[in-house]
């Protein structure tokens, strides 16, 4: 820990907030700032397409930390101010306001933001004609909350997980929903075919239409949103666009610093990226030493877990330990729940392990070359766990657990 | 130590349990947080604070 009485982390949401709070813990006590450009205190992103879309809950609700406690860890918490630059070799960060804050660590978690329909890259929020929205901050969630009342016409372009679950709230709260969707079936390489089936029945149930294709512009009049184009040419009615499809990590403000960024901030095993320079959450393209894959994860739990190692790498000196994360991630779809830890992608096998695809309530494992690689649950998250161990261990295929026990008799 | 569990901003994701497996449990029925003990030991509070970091929906608070 020697040498360190400036850290800054640059970006105040999970993962920067968590690895600042991860820093406190494990007993670093110089200098700590917390930057975030967006004006709120740090707060949970997952519930924006889910409970704060809908109007469920309001928005004090998501805050990861009440406001006292980043006092009380002796977190300088510098919100609204964006970091514009960051000099390596003067060991500073500047900010968007004129100010340089000395650092002998940097960490950058500053997440990403969504990628704009082609041909609008560009284009800041002010430039996009009015009824385009995207959804990645909590002042985003708040106005397509506002605009979807009334039961406007709602296209969303993109059926990840964000435009299914937004496309989910806004149907529940009366708006005229169609998801254009590229693939077959929505989330299906996410998900696999049971609970992506599970899905596609809820989305129907809801009243929600899926369309196949791609939204490749959007067309207007007099300034506002009247519709989208798709890619076989035709035309949808819509008030309302989403724009759902994909992010691009907030990496401009290291240009000319000398990290390497490449789809993300390109970092080693320990999440480090240079000397005095590491990555965590969203923005960090990283090795997976599971599967030897490069790669950015948008997930929550994995932007949490990877800030706890930057904290615990960065004070460690020589005893930093590489980060070996299990994929994890889970996504609200009305009513249904689901959980998935590994990966499915390439996976060629499937056993029902619990409840059945037909009931709304089951536990499957995916396997491939005789191993299990992936899990997935849907509406039994207590179980869920017990699956997990057998992906995390790469169990052979052969251990998996028995037939399909009937429900009350595996629950115990 | 004291701790605290919202179960209306919990997720089900479990990873309290895996932090901490005598402190907080899910519940059978909708896979939400329990709370087994409100005050553990002193040779918990290092797995409990693990937890609360962990916790993807800030569903734990811990009082010192
Ligand atoms: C609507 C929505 C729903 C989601 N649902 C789920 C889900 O159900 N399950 C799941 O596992 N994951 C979900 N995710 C993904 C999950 O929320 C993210 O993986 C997680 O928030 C990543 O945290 P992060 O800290 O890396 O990035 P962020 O939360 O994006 O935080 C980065 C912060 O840095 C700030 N910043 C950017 N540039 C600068 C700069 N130059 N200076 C200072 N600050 C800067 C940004 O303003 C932002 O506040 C969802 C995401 C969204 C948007
Ligand atoms: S970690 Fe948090 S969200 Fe997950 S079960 Fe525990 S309390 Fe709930």
């Amino acid at each position: 820990m020697t040498g360190l009485n400036d850290i800054v982390v640059v970006g105040a949401g999970a993962a920067g907030a968590t690895t600042a709070e991860t820093l406190r813990r494990q007993g670093y006590d110089g200098r700590l700032t917390l930057l975030g450009a967006e004006p709120h205190l740090p707060y949970d992103r997952p519930p924006l397409s889910k409970q704060i879309l809908t109007g469920h809950w309001e928005p004090d609700r998501i805050r990861l930390r009440a406001p006292e406690a980043y006092d009380r860890l002796g977190i300088d918490l510098r919100l609204g101010i964006p970091a514009t630059r960051l000099d390596r070799t003067g060991r500073a960060v500047e900010l968007a306001d004129g100010s340089r804050l000395r650092a002998d660590a940097v960490v950058v978690a500053t997440g990403v933001r969504p990628r704009r329909l082609p041909g609008r890259e560009g284009a800041d929020r002010c430039g996009e004609p009015a009824g385009v929205y995207v959804l990645r901050t909590l002042d985003d969630a708040l106005r397509l909350h506002a605009a979807l009342a009334g039961g406007p016409r709602l296209v969303v372009a993109g059926a990840g997980l964000l435009g299914t679950e937004a496309a989910v709230a806004a149907r529940r709260l009366g708006a005229d929903v169609t998801l254009v969707c590229p693939a077959r079936v929505p989330l299906l390489d996410l998900l696999g075919p049971h609970a992506a089936g599970l899905v596609a029945a809820t989305h129907r149930g809801l009243g929600l239409r899926v369309r196949r294709d791609r939204v490749t512009a959007v067309t207007t009049a007099r300034g506002a949103v009247t519709g989208v184009r798709l890619s076989d040419g035709s035309r949808l009615d819509a008030d309302l666009v989403l724009v759902a499809t994909g992010s691009v990590p907030c990496t401009d403000w290291l240009r000319g610093s000398g990290v390497s960024v490449e789809d993300g901030v390109v970092c080693d095993l320990l999440s480090a990226a240079g000397p005095g320079v590491w990555a965590a959450g969203d923005v960090a393209n990283r090795p997976d030493p599971r599967t030897g894959r490069r790669g950015r994860w948008e997930h929550r739990t994995h932007a949490a877990e990877q800030a706890m190692a930057v904290a615990r790498n960065l004070l460690a000196g020589t005893a930093a330990r590489p980060f070996a994360p299990l994929p994890s991630f889970w996504t609200d779809q009305h009513d249904l729940k689901i959980q998935v830890f590994g990966d499915l992608a390439g996976t060629d096998r499937c056993h029902i392990a619990e409840g059945s695809p037909a009931e709304g309530r089951f536990t499957a494992l995916y396997g491939a070359g005789d191993h299990v690689r992936g899990a997935v649950a849907v509406n039994m998250p207590r179980q869920a766990q017990r699956l997990r161990t057998l992906v995390e261990t790469r169990a052979a295929w052969t251990d998996r657990p028995p037939q399909p026990t009937p429900l009350g008799a595996a629950d115990t | 130590m004291k701790i605290n569990v919202d179960r209306e901003r919990c997720v089900g994701a479990g990873q309290c349990v895996l932090a901490a497996a005598g402190v907080f449990d899910q519940s059978r029925e909708d896979g939400l947080v329990e709370l087994l003990s409100a005050e553990p030991p002193q040779e918990l509070h290092a797995a409990v604070t693990e937890a609360e970091l962990i916790c993807p929906s800030g569903a734990i608070e811990i009082q010192p």
